[in-house]
């Protein structure tokens, strides 16, 4: 069908966006790399030296990884269970029946477009606060002692935090997926007699199968990169009961100046991102008919 | 919906919908007021709700302290720019893998989305050193030249999408009447091709509007948008969170109303087209 002529101009408009994204790849990517076989802190600048794996073993052992690793693992599997047990439930909440549809999709979707400083700011200091915060006058009015939530449970509150901004993303994704439900099968099984939890169990949740597991996946490549976030609130802490890889990488990288160590870091993070990209990519690929 | 529902049962699900959906809005809700109040009523104990003094000075104080239309003018145009040159690089693109596909098309948009599986933190250290080099730190243009990259493969890949909807057999047609490549697309091409364009722009605008962490990272004060200049509130100084919630509701206000419109297209570009 394409002539010869046309094949031509088709590569030739692809290329712009092909080369750019093959230089961001490679050039920053191959930096990474090559900066964190070395000793270079940009304090001292021209004592740049080769040492091997020297940052690596640094990183890998440092204490704060391991708090960090298991931050993130805790931040990520939180949100996701958070986001995607409510999501669920709001999905089918929002599939039924009632007056203004509407404009409850529009509140509950709202909290996915606040940019992320606004929405952390907001929660630490005018509800998580623990003296003037809603939360802490709530608790006095009740005659409970206000609870200084981002002290004595960061990484949890922080959890909180970024649950309410991820779900409205699930919520959508899977009422779109209920949606495309056959009702006509749900019908069937009322008919016969099937109750309400064996039809969400047999038929709704196979259903939506497909749709949470892409939700876990793009939640989690996002969610490994929190960063503004802890920025604003904990800056990390108390001690590292906050920091997430991304964050302890910054910190070394541009608070310590370690270049090298931060590298290391880097490729870290980066390999334990391909984790879960190869399989969302396989997931996209199956779906794509190119 | 085929099935008909009691009117009790419409009621009773209609009061729970909308107490969960306020109770999710709530801070956004609460912080719009709160802008509205003195320094004073926003941290009332017990709290107060509609029946305090409206006042707008807030506003103003933002302005004046600190110069916020500036900010907001970066956001403009750090989200406006990135969005309008990533568009320039796409639209080629995505046109001829949707209407002269190779073999190999598939293997590049696939290879387009991993480029956005890259946690950002693993480029950090050579992207800072490279702005410092280059004179790029806190400045506007660069910050539109790494928000065009990061979202290229989704501009790319929604346009992919709404771009392999319209039928070929019309391109085909005006190919047969002897139609250029430059009139096809002119002529036949983007009058069909303009809605699935609109939603692609809103929705990246969206998202470079609220990106947070190369704007917090490359900008200090004179580049910086709004995600980075609202992170100046985390370390304030004396009573704040009326002023905090004047600055927060103009930061999230436009993209809000932006976002309303693009719940559909949402689902479809953040999900590269796996969920429809």
């Amino acid at each position: 069908m394409a002539t010869k002529h046309s094949r031509m101009s088709a590569r030739l408009m692809i290329s712009p966006a092909v080369l750019l994204l093959l230089g961001w790849m490679l050039i920053p990517l191959s930096m990474t790399l090559y900066f964190s076989f070395l000793r270079y802190n940009l304090l001292m600048p021209g004592m740049e030296e080769f040492t091997g794996l020297t940052n690596y073993r640094f990183f890998l052992t440092d204490p704060a990884f391991f708090a960090a690793l298991w931050n993130t693992i805790a931040l990520v599997v939180g949100v996701l269970v958070v986001t995607v047990i409510g999501g669920i439930l709001l999905a089918l909440l929002l599939d039924q029946p009632f007056f203004g549809q509407g404009i409850v999709r529009i509140l509950v979707i709202a909290p996915f477009f606040v940019m992320p400083t606004v929405s952390a700011l907001v929660w630490k200091n005018m509800f998580m606060n623990p003296v003037n915060g809603l939360f802490a006058h709530a608790a006095k009015a009740l005659g409970l002692q206000p609870f200084d939530f981002l002290s004595s449970a960061p990484l949890a509150s922080i959890i909180g935090i970024v649950s309410w901004q991820w779900l409205p993303f699930a919520t959508l994704i899977l009422l779109t997926a209920l949606q495309s439900l056959d009702q006509e099968q749900l019908e069937a099984a009322e008919m016969d007699g099937a109750p309400w939890i064996k039809r969400f169990w047999y038929i709704m949740l196979p259903h939506l199968a497909r749709a949470i597991t892409v939700v876990i996946l793009i939640q989690t490549i996002f969610l490994l990169s929190v960063f503004a976030e802890i920025l604003v609130t904990t800056n990390g802490g108390p001690g590292t009961a906050s920091t997430n890889l991304t964050y302890l990488i910054y910190m070394q990288s541009l608070l310590q100046f370690d270049v090298g160590g931060g590298s290391a870091g880097g490729v870290v993070a980066i390999i334990l991102a391909n984790i879960v990209a190869i399989f969302l990519m396989r997931m996209i690929g199956k779906n794509l008919d190119a | 919906m085929a099935r008909s529902v009691s009117t009790r049962r419409k009621l009773i699900t209609t009061v729970f919908a909308w107490a969960i959906g306020i109770a999710i809005f709530f801070p956004i809700l609460w912080t719009i007021l709160t802008s509205f109040k003195t320094e004073a009523a926003a941290i009332a104990d017990p709290p107060v709700w509609f029946n305090f003094h409206w006042t707008l000075d807030n506003y103003a104080t933002v302005q004046e302290r600190s110069n916020y239309f500036r900010h907001f003018m970066n956001s403009v145009i750090i989200s406006g720019g990135s969005t309008l040159l990533g568009l320039i690089i796409a639209v080629p693109a995505a046109w001829s893998m949707a209407f002269v596909p190779a073999k190999r098309t598939k293997d590049v948009l696939m290879w387009m989305l991993s480029t956005k599986m890259l946690p950002p933190v693993g480029v950090l250290v050579p992207i800072y050193l490279l702005f410092r080099d280059l004179g790029l730190l806190d400045t506007r243009i660069g910050l539109v030249i790494v928000l065009t990259l990061i979202n290229l493969p989704i501009i790319v890949w929604m346009l992919y999408t709404y771009f392999k909807e319209i039928p070929g057999e019309i391109l085909e047609a005006a190919r047969m009447d002897g139609a250029s490549l430059r009139s096809e697309i002119i002529h036949v091409l983007t009058p069909m091709a303009i809605p699935g364009m609109a939603s692609t722009v809103l929705l990246n605008i969206i998202l470079a509007w609220n990106e947070a962490f190369w704007t917090l990272n490359l900008t200090a004060a004179k580049a910086a948008p709004l995600t980075a200049f609202i992170a100046s509130y985390s370390s304030p100084e004396g009573l704040f969170y009326a002023k905090l919630s004047a600055a927060s509701t103009m930061a999230i206000a436009p993209i809000l109303i932006m976002g309303w419109f693009s719940q559909k297209q949402l689902v479809r570009g953040l999900t590269f087209g796996a969920v429809k």
